[in-house]
């Protein structure tokens, strides 16, 4: 009796795995303009938050990271696809600055690629 | 309230937009942080503040990030701005690079400190643990089962949740920060680990009801104390090594002088560096390093460029020389005018280069980002798995077989090892070339150069000097080699022509000092006509030779011969007669046969491409043993010969001066651009080579080769160590051997393979560049 409830606890367990680190994701910010740029502040604990930033093509980005943690697996956020990369102080606030041309979603990490964002460019 | 540091990087990303064009030079920006600002007013005071200094042509304040953005004129200096800040009430402070390295360092130090301490508790907590949890090594442990045990298993209990509480408090918060964002790591993995090993033992202390055999009383406290120990011990450890991974960046940093002594009013005053702009006159005195970079204007002096170029041997620097900023004068005094400043020097390039560079990825790693991914959350699947199978399936007594192994499981993964492999590399690889004057501007860059196989050279500046020099003079008539060549070098004197340039500097080089010519007439193409003293001089071709009526036929023969050899000959008539011939050439490089020779070794074919003609070319290439010559190839057809032999399948470098032959550089697998000092043009190739030297070509090959050796050791490493670390923790072995991996070596593993990753890495830091091998001039 009891392997069967530990089998079919650990089916449960795997599956609510399988859906909460692969299957769903939640839809992301919309940059906000300030002064003809598209602004959008991060905050870097664990993770980025928010994770997905919503960008339009062809006006200058501006994300403003700020790490509040001293692990230092995040202490440099690379953006693969624009050539970037930034080093992120601890508690202090680090720009990153570039124009989209094209559409497209535009991976950024930690230099582990442990910690992952989404630039999502319309 | 902490300081603001600010990275501006929107020149990295529209340079790559950009391909070749040049885009216009930017007014000077500047990043500040503004403390102090404690409404939204704040941010209009703060902005009037700065608009109000002379120079400032935007000013833009962001209240949530507390930082300005400034377009100022190049003339402005910064101490303006924080002093105008600081005037309307609020504090402003500069990100320079120097205090950015500092903090850094500061932050790594700090943390260090704390996880030894956290470290130390864990590892004290442990020892008696240890003590009481093997009874069969330690003897005089009360049995089992006794009340005395009990009690102490309850104290054990209590220390070993402290141990979780503190010593692993950043695996519980790491997890939940991450768990938050729908993403697992190492936290993850240790968190659950050491907690699922206490509340299992503390149940079976508590309510030994549960499990109603005897033998399943047994208690993991060791696990929880000692799997926290090892890992934080770990981390630490790793935070060290990594430090050093940087060390090249920090080397460069503390590189930038401090102040400069200028003068200004006729006086000289030393100012800070940030203060100088260009065209200031600067002071160099022996022993001190140039603030910028300049051209000097007065005095000579030797200067040591070493940490700039990798050139170990000082350079000579007289009027109309170039200097680099923070390379460090000897012994000669001299001022010079500033001709780039601020982020502009050479210094700065290389320092945004390589930090740049740093933080990018190789190809390689992009597959590895995609396993990472996946790996925490299948690694935590693996556990369970692991659990149900030795419930289901395994020898009693089943819970305990299954808490050891499903906990094990997860304490062995390592997905920092995985993680670490590439960058670490990277960083030191990248950091080395620096040190070598080797820029390589990305992970890409890097990666591909390590599968390079075919070299190809320009000839002019990079296999030659690209100034011709006077090589041969054969006296052919009555007059002796000296007088020929005065004759022909003052004859030359107001010629504006390179050849007729080299047989002046010739003939200086040779202690002979020409004099004015009283007429001089050049016909271009051809030659030309000079009276020097009381003689007429005439020099050119053969058939200039026929037309001013000198007898040239006895010097075809020594013009066949050098012409073979690749040089310019130019014959010599006195009074109207044959006295010689003289020839310029191109001449080599010091070192471009030494490094050819070591292409060779290395396996790689070299090609030259020149427009020069196919006699010259084929000179040229049969003394330094080049195995392809592509000669007569017209400037804008290079980067299609470069595309013909990539379509042999060839993976092609070409090096070149990195502005002429920019589409060539552009189109090669690995474009390496090659430069003397300030000539260089940084940025423009996927390698720079500041030292103008082929010898940089072979070292940047080998560094990466070495590089992405080392990339690959920590690649396998880490894989292999997870591939046989996880199934050997879930306990494969057991039905073979009856083996079981106890969770404590789990754990020390885990915690030493990305000490290990790190540590491999850092064996790079002690590669040295290729020998130079002896070759018979």
């Amino acid at each position: 009796m009891s392997t069967v409830i530990v089998n079919v606890v650990g089916v449960g367990l795997i599956s609510l795995i399988v859906w909460y680190f692969w299957m769903s994701k939640p839809s992301g910010t919309s940059a906000g303009i300030r002064s003809g740029t598209q602004e959008a502040y991060i905050v870097v604990k664990g993770g980025y938050s928010p994770d997905t930033i919503r960008v339009k093509a062809g006006m200058p980005v501006k994300l403003m990271f700020n790490r509040q943690e001293a692990d230092p697996c995040s202490e440099t956020v690379v953006f693969d696809a624009f050539g970037i990369s930034a080093e992120l102080p601890e508690e202090e606030t680090v720009a990153v600055e570039f124009t989209p041309t094209e559409a497209g979603n535009f991976e950024f990490s930690c230099q582990m690629g442990m910690l992952r964002g989404t630039v999502v460019v319309t | 309230m902490t300081d603001s540091a600010y990275i501006q990087s929107g020149r990295a990303a529209q340079e790559t937009e950009g391909d070749e064009r040049t885009l216009p030079k930017p007014a000077n920006s500047v990043q500040l942080s503004i403390e102090g600002m404690t409404c939204a007013s704040c941010v209009s005071t703060v902005e009037r503040a700065l608009s109000a200094v002379p120079g400032v042509q935007t000013a833009s304040v962001n209240f949530a990030a507390e930082q300005a953005a400034v377009q100022l004129d190049p003339a402005t200096p910064v101490s303006a701005l924080i002093a105008a800040v600081d005037s309307a009430g609020y504090t402003a402070g500069n990100m320079t690079d120097g205090q950015d390295g500092q903090s850094d360092q500061e932050s790594h130090e700090r943390r260090y400190k704390e996880l030894m301490r956290k470290f130390w508790f864990a590892a004290g907590v442990s020892l008696p643990v240890i003590y009481f949890s093997y009874p069969q090594i330690f003897p005089g442990v009360p049995a089992m089962g006794s009340a005395a045990l009990d009690l102490i298993w309850g104290g054990m209990a209590v220390l070993t949740f402290a141990v979780m509480v503190w010593s692993g408090s950043h695996f519980f918060t790491g997890a939940w920060a991450a768990f938050k964002h729908r993403s697992a790591n190492m936290n993850t993995l240790i968190a659950i680990g050491i907690s699922a090993a206490w509340l299992y033992s503390t149940v079976a202390l508590l309510f030994p009801g549960f499990f109603p055999e005897e033998r399943l009383r047994d208690v993991f406290f060791d696990v929880t104390s000692v799997v926290t120990a090892f890992v934080v011990l770990g981390s630490a450890l790793e935070i060290r090594a990594r430090a050093r991974t940087s060390e090249a960046l920090k080397k460069l940093i503390g590189l930038q002088a401090k102040t400069a002594r200028v003068l200004r009013d006729g006086d000289e005053t030393e100012i800070p560096i940030d203060q100088v702009i260009v065209d200031d006159v600067v002071s160099v005195r022996p022993g001190e390093k140039i603030p910028v970079d300049g051209i000097v204007v007065g005095g000579a002096s030797f200067v040591d460029e070493s940490m700039v170029t990798g050139e170990p041997i000082p350079s000579e620097k007289t009027e109309g020389s170039s200097v680099i900023g923070a390379t460090i004068n000897t012994t000669g005094a001299f001022r010079f005018v500033a001709t780039r400043v601020g982020r502009d020097t050479m210094l700065s390039q290389i320092i945004g280069m390589v930090r740049d560079a740093q933080g990018s990825k190789a190809p390689i790693q992009r597959t590895v980002d995609k396993v990472s991914g996946y790996f925490v959350p299948a690694v935590m699947i693996g556990a369970i798995l692991t659990f149900m199978a030795w419930f289901t399936v395994g020898p009693a007594p089943a819970i305990v077989y299954a808490v050891i192994t499903a906990v094990t499981v997860l304490v062995i993964a390592c997905p920092c090892a995985l993680g670490l492999a590439t960058p670490t590399s990277l960083m030191v690889g990248i950091g080395k070339g620096a040190e070598n004057g080797i820029l390589i501007k990305s992970g890409d860059a890097l990666e591909t150069a390590h599968r390079i196989d075919t070299v190809v050279l320009d000839k002019t500046g990079t296999v030659t000097q690209g100034k011709p020099q006077l090589t041969d003079v054969v006296v052919l008539g009555e007059y002796d080699e000296v007088e020929v060549l005065h004759l022909a070098a003052s004859a030359e004197l107001d010629s504006e022509h390179p050849l007729g340039e080299a047989i002046v500097s010739g003939a200086r080089a040779r202690d002979i000092r020409p004099t004015n010519p009283s007429e001089f007439r050049a016909e271009p193409g051809h030659g030309i006509v000079a009276t020097v003293g009381a003689r007429r001089v005439v020099l050119g071709n053969l058939k200039f030779m026929a037309d001013q009526s000198v007898h040239a036929g006895l010097a075809e023969a020594a013009l066949e011969k050098l012409s073979d050899e690749g040089k310019t000959a130019m014959v010599v008539g006195i009074d109207g007669d044959l006295a010689g011939v003289v020839a310029v050439a191109d001449t080599l490089k010091p070192d471009s046969l030494a490094a050819i020779e070591r292409m060779h070794e290395m396996g790689l074919q070299v090609v030259m491409l020149t427009g020069d003609n196919q006699r010259t070319a084929a000179a040229i290439g049969r003394q330094v043993g080049i195995d392809r010559v592509m000669a007569e190839v017209l400037p804008g057809d290079k980067a299609n010969q470069i595309r013909l032999l990539q379509a042999e399948g060839r993976v092609v470098a070409m090096v070149g001066d990195g502005i002429n032959d920019a589409p060539a550089l552009a189109q090669a697998d690995v474009g390496m651009a090659m430069g003397t000092g300030t000539d260089v043009a940084i940025e423009s190739g996927d390698v720079t080579l500041v030292k103008g030297s082929l010898t940089s070509v072979v070292t940047a090959i080998a560094l990466s080769q070495a590089t992405i050796r080392n990339v690959h050791q920590n690649l396998v490493g880490a894989f292999a160590y997870n591939a046989l670390g996880i199934p050997v923790a879930a306990g494969l072995l057991y039905p073979f051997f009856g083996v079981l991996l106890s969770p404590l070596i789990a754990g020390a593993a885990m915690a030493f393979s990305s000490v290990t990753v790190v540590t491999n890495a850092n064996r790079l830091r002690s590669w040295k560049p290729p020998a130079p091998l002896e070759v018979r001039a």
